[in-house]
């Protein structure tokens, strides 16, 4: 009998979050210890998965770690069946080690410190279920299990804007999952016999007529567009970024983003390969909108943040080009890369301007200036994460946009790719405005004398994060490993 | 050694990585390291090129895969070449000079080892550009040495106009780096490998059509013209002049900015095969050449006098090679791939010892400005007369390494008139700058006696590596000449038959060019016997565009940097205006219409349950009336019901009256009974207001 490791790793954070509410709220660093433990047993768990996969299922495309499918609602013939692959496996070890981050970075939280908490592993309950949950109904609940507490985590303890912010992001996914729930009916009373287990609709889906393959297909991409975001559906982002705690905007870049583009790899895409075929050029050309639109937008920005959350814009635009490119290897591994590095890159940038507005309070771009020289160490963490971002060689965004690019330039109109390598020039050209802005030139000593370098805790937070990045950017190979089986198997899929 | 090269990049970085972790507080251990590290390489080096020698250049090869996906695979390794042999000689030796003599120049700077630390990578990166053996990895290295020099030129960040500079270099190559993305995709994707030499022999094979091939390598070299500084993208090299002296001569004079010279020449057999690309090279080299060096006949600041000499030398460069692969595709020989690599290797050491050579005089007179130096000669003995002696050497003086690379690319250009014209034309002109700042630097008289009086000579650890270079620009042409047999030209073509010969005749040419050239300059401004006033004034427009540089940065400032800078502001107001615009109005869309929803609902919805209640109501208040409670008027009721009951029984049995007919009655009936009520209860009203009174009266 094999450990139900899947369930472990979705629940462990189910029961920390309870141990977490049977605290009493005044025991603060009690609170915050419960939850770093448990979220630590989770990361742990999701790295000796990673391992485990590595070592022994990475050579197939099989399922893996599968539980289920069990029976849980008969009568909706709704079942409880858990696995996970190639493409979930890395995703799961980037929600463990963020959330535990994410978590960490969380500790200046002030008030309410036990509902804090409590939100944010059960957001983390949410994230893990998505990315292993095989059954639509098991997925549909994670997905909408998330918006709750991230609802509350914006709107409770956000910047001045948060219901605002809040509000917007809830009602906007919301509905992006109202088209999911449609689809997955679609698909539900399409098979027969009717079945919600998507291993078997992976099957029999494809065989739909065209129409319907397009009307499943353009709604479940509604519901993941949003989610990535891709443009015209991304103003939710900045806003939410910009009002989210630290921490939040972490796991929102992080991993919240890359559920659109993991459900559009895990469903869409392999479900509907008519669809995707009619559609793929308009795909693409969203994806180059989005990379230059939120490239030039970034240029625009006067909050750190902001800039930041433009581009994840544009960064996630290379992801929906790649995945236009859906014949090519090189693109769906390029946007796996992409993926987990701008999970890496756009997290820590956050964490770091988070820890800048912690000490400055505020985050206006045109305010810093010289920063370089009295906190030496944190400037260098933030240009090696611009570096990073604007994919200099020898870190992990590198590896990705350049897979992007051969695999996109080989299977798409080579104009439009071309137009898409703009954006290297735009990237650097924002991310090097934003490092000359607060970190060099004259330091305004009256007025920024007190600020403190980086301290111990924040460092715990982004180190990893940097010794990842350039890890991937280095040696490429094992993470390619792990996941060329599947992705082979998911081109399969897509040219049925 | 040759199996173990790769120790050759990989000492610097160890170097880096030790002074940022472990050293950075003991600044002179942290320098010494590093100095340490790169002398070693130039030793391996040494021995590298031995080794390379003794086996007629034939290529070495190592690598491992790091990754690869379907069949395109991305690896690291070495390729151990002539080219890559010289190369790594000139890096390491401008590099261990630049280092040693960087001890004395940033001898007080509060980020000493810093410094160090960034030379470090910078020669990791630089080493592992040139020692790589497939385009993916040139490309890593390509954009490392790009971050650093980002990083040193803008090292003295609080200066705006560094970190601008900076920043310009940065995005400026990048601009060519995205050409060359685009095109290693071509070719390397239509190859389906990274590696140099499956490139070449697929090309050759003919995988790739010959517009591709052409349309790829001068995408390809977009990248070399972003980082060999060459038109139109040459803006960002004088601005590079922010940085310390020893970067500008480390990386913007002798190694990184020869990256791209060094790419054409890596790429050479694929130029070979497209006439067109290569024709492209070289019109783009000489334009470069002959723009920059004109540029540089009126500046005033001595290390940008050096910059725009630097893009003009590498012009050169770059033309000797297009010229070579058009001739060799056209099926003739020439002479300029020899040419082009044997004057980046000469023209690397003199450069080197030229901005140093600056750096030393900057450093005594804390000045970039010319006109405010002079006489500077018997202050400074050894920089003068290295910085001389290497001025004689770019000018192509007989026996100086100058005279014998540029003698090449004479001899190359020599069958094309129109590339031979303009090549005597920057031959000249580049002699007259060169001793214009000579004479304005060192000769005469002091134009500031202020700066003149704190003049000295510098330290030891600046002054030994000037020593050095200077002997490298006199000796380093030597290997070249083209009595030897067996000199620098066979082993760039690995032992291939080329042989050159001695052009008597182009050699005088050259040299009459290059002594007029500072001739002139001596007349006007070692014995003023031309006033240069009068110079300027006679051509005072052409002089205004020089001086300004022919305006590429305002044209670039007003036709590129604003409208993207204005497009990414309008892009914004886009974003939040119309996007999310849309997305508010949506909502509020769904707000009004939920208004009226609402008002729908209190009003006609609501409102039918309110009416009926209200029917109802009302109803039931006029029935009440009848319910008075008094005995007779129940009784008075009953008898009224019975008769129009009685009535009514009667006329439907017996007279067949119609329905609407009763109904009538019925009503009429009603009627009257509330008539009747009516009376009884205002009756009672008044009876109950009566009892209402009394009893207030009782309770007062």
């Amino acid at each position: 009998m094999q450990i139900p490791i899947l369930s472990w790793l979705v629940f462990v954070p189910l029961i920390g979050m309870v141990a977490v509410m049977l605290i009493p709220k005044e025991r603060v660093s009690a609170i915050r210890w419960t939850a770093t433990i448990f979220s630590g047993i989770a990361m742990i768990l999701s790295f000796w998965l990673t391992w485990e996969y590595f070592v022994n299922y990475s050579d197939t495309a099989a399922m893996a770690f599968v539980e289920g499918p069990y029976d849980w609602i008969p009568t909706l013939h709704v079942e409880y069946f858990l696995g996970c692959d190639g493409i979930s496996v890395p995703l799961l070890a980037l929600t463990g080690l963020l959330s535990l981050i994410s978590i960490i970075a969380s500790f200046g939280i002030k008030e309410r410190v036990k509902e804090y908490f409590a939100f944010f592993l059960l957001l983390e309950v949410g994230m893990m279920g998505v990315f292993v949950a095989l059954d639509f109904f098991l997925f549909y609940v994670f997905w909408e299990i998330m918006l709750v507490p991230m609802y509350f985590l914006i709107g409770i303890w956000g910047g001045p804007r948060k219901e605002y912010a809040a509000i917007k992001f809830f009602l906007y996914t919301l509905f992006g999952s109202i088209f999911m729930l449609v689809s997955i009916l679609i698909l539900y009373f399409n098979a027969e016999p009717h079945t919600l287990n998507m291993m078997t609709l992976m099957q029999t889906a494809p065989g739909m007529t065209h129409t319907l393959q397009m009307v499943c297909f353009i709604f479940f991409f509604i519901a993941f567009a949003i989610k990535v975001p891709v443009w015209p559906f991304h103003t939710w982002l900045p806003d939410a970024h910009v009002e989210a705690p630290t921490a939040v905007s972490v796991i929102l870049a992080g991993v919240l983003l890359k559920m659109g583009t993991y459900g559009m790899l895990r469903i869409s895409w392999p479900m509907f390969p008519d669809a995707l075929r009619s559609l793929s050029f308009w795909i693409a050309v969203l994806g180059v909108i989005a990379i230059i639109y939120g490239a030039l937008v970034s240029l625009a920005q006067k909050d750190m943040k902001k800039l930041v959350a433009y581009s994840s814009v544009s960064h996630m635009g290379y992801c929906m080009l790649a995945l236009a490119a859906f014949s090519s290897t090189q693109a769906i591994a390029g946007c796996m890369f992409q993926m987990i590095s701008h999970g890496l890159i756009t997290g820590a940038l956050f964490l770091l301007v988070g820890v800048l507005y912690d000490r400055a309070h505020t985050r206006e771009i045109a305010v810093f200036g010289g920063l370089g020289s009295k906190l030496p160490i944190y400037t260098g963490l933030m240009v090696f994460f611009s570096m990073a971002s604007l994919g200099l060689p020898g870190m992990s965004g590198f590896i990705s946009e350049f897979m992007i690019f051969v695999g996109a330039f080989g299977a798409l109109n080579k104009t439009l790719v071309g137009i898409a390598i703009l954006g290297v020039v735009l990237g650097a050209a924002y991310m090097l405005r934003l490092v000359q802005n607060v970190f060099l030139g004259d330091f305004n000593l009256e007025r920024w004398g007190g600020l403190t370098e980086i301290n111990g805790r924040e460092l715990v937070t982004v180190v990893p994060l940097v010794i990842l990045t350039l890890y991937l950017g280095i040696y490429p190979k094992q993470l390619n490993m792990l996941m060329s089986a599947t992705i082979e198997n998911m081109i399969n899929l897509m040219a049925r | 050694m040759t199996e173990n090269a790769y120790l050759i990049p990989l000492l610097p970085f160890i170097g880096f990585v030790m002074i940022v972790f472990a050293l950075r507080w003991k600044e002179k251990v942290a320098a010494g390291f590093s100095i340490a590290m790169i002398l070693s390489s130039w030793v391996f080096s040494i021995i590298v090129l031995i080794e390379t020698i003794g086996r007629d250049g034939a290529p070495y090869e190592a690598f491992f895969y790091i990754t690869s996906f379907d069949t395109l695979n991305f690896e690291i390794g070495i390729l151990i070449d002539s080219l890559t042999a010289m190369m790594l000689i000139v890096v390491s030796t401008v590099a261990s000079c630049v280092q040693i003599y960087s001890l004395g120049y940033m001898k007080d700077d509060p980020r000493f080892s810093r410094f160090f630390a960034y030379l470090s990578l910078f020669c990791f990166s630089m080493l592992g550009l040139v020692i790589a053996n497939n385009f993916f990895m040139i490309f890593i290295f390509w954009e490392l040495v790009g971050l650093t020099s980002y990083l040193l030129i803008g090292f003295w960040f609080e200066k705006k106009s560094a970190s601008d500079a900076g920043k310009k270099a940065f995005i400026t190559t990048r601009i060519g780096d995205l050409g060359m993305i685009v095109g290693l995709l071509l070719i390397a994707g239509g190859c389906g490998t990274f590696n140099y030499n499956e490139i070449f022999s697929s090309v050759a094979a003919g995988t790739l059509s010959p517009t591709m091939l052409t349309t790829g390598l001068i995408f390809l070299f977009a990248g070399a013209v972003g980082k060999s500084a060459q038109f139109p993208l040459h803006v960002w090299l004088p601005d590079a002049m922010e940085g310390p002296t020893p970067v500008s001569a480390l990386i913007h004079a002798a190694t990184m900015v020869v990256a791209g010279v060094y790419l054409v020449a890596r790429a050479m057999p694929l130029f070979e095969s497209s006439a067109t690309a290569s024709m492209v090279v070289a019109i783009i080299g000489i334009t470069t050449s002959v723009m920059a060096a004109s540029i540089g006949l009126v500046q005033n600041d001595i290390k940008r006098v050096l910059a725009y000499s630097t893009v003009s030398q590498l012009g050169y460069m770059i033309m000797a090679l297009g010229l070579y692969g058009y001739d060799t595709a056209m099926g003739e020989h020439s002479p300029g791939y020899y040419a082009g690599t044997f004057h980046l290797m000469t023209h690397a050491f003199f450069k080197a010892l030229l901005f140093l050579g600056a750096g030393s005089v900057i450093h005594a007179v804390h000045t970039n400005n010319i006109q405010e130096m002079g006489g500077l000669l018997p202050k400074m003995k050894i920089t003068a007369w290295t910085f001389m002696i290497a001025s004689l050497s770019i000018s192509g003086i007989f026996p100086f390494a100058g005279f014998w690379s540029k003698d090449e690319i004479v001899a190359t250009a020599s069958t094309h008139p129109v590339f031979m014209f303009f090549t005597l034309a920057v031959a000249f002109m580049t002699a007259f700058y060169m001793w214009r700042l000579c004479f304005l630097t060192f000769w005469g008289k002091p134009r500031d006696q202020h700066r003149f009086d704190h003049a000295h000579e510098s330290p030891r650890s600046m002054s030994w590596p000037l020593a050095f270079l200077g002997i490298l620009a006199v000796g380093a042409g030597w290997v070249g000449m083209p009595w030897l047999k067996a000199g620098f030209a066979s082993f760039v073509y690995s032992g291939e038959a080329y042989k050159p010969h001695a052009d008597y005749m182009l050699m005088g040419v050259s040299t009459v060019v290059a002594v007029s050239g500072i001739g002139l300059a001596w007349l006007m401004y070692a014995k003023q016997v031309i006033s240069p006033d009068k110079m300027v004034a006679r051509f005072k427009p052409i002089h205004k565009l020089l001086l300004n540089k022919y305006y590429f940065d305002e044209i670039y400032d007003f036709i590129i940097i604003r409208p993207v800078l204005a497009f990414g502001r309008y892009m914004w107001t886009f974003d939040a205006r119309i996007v999310d615009g849309l997305v508010n109005g949506v909502a509020w869309l769904v707000m009004i219409w939920s208004d009226i929803k609402m008002w729908f609902d209190k009003w006609i919805i609501d409102g039918a349950v309110n009416g009926a209640g209200w029917v109802i109501s009302s109803t039931s208040s006029l029935l009440r009336l009848v319910q008075t409670g008094a005995v007779q008027f129940y009784a008075l009721f009953i008898l009224a019901s019975i008769v129009i009951l009685a009535v009514v029984k009667y006329e439907v049995v017996y007279n067949d009256v119609s329905w609407p007919v009763l109904s009538i009655i019925l009503l009429a009936g009603l009627y009257l009974l509330s008539l009747v009520s009516k009376s009884v209860a205002e009756k009672a009203k008044t009876a109950a207001a009566a009892t209402a009174t009394d009893s207030g009266e009782e309770e007062k």
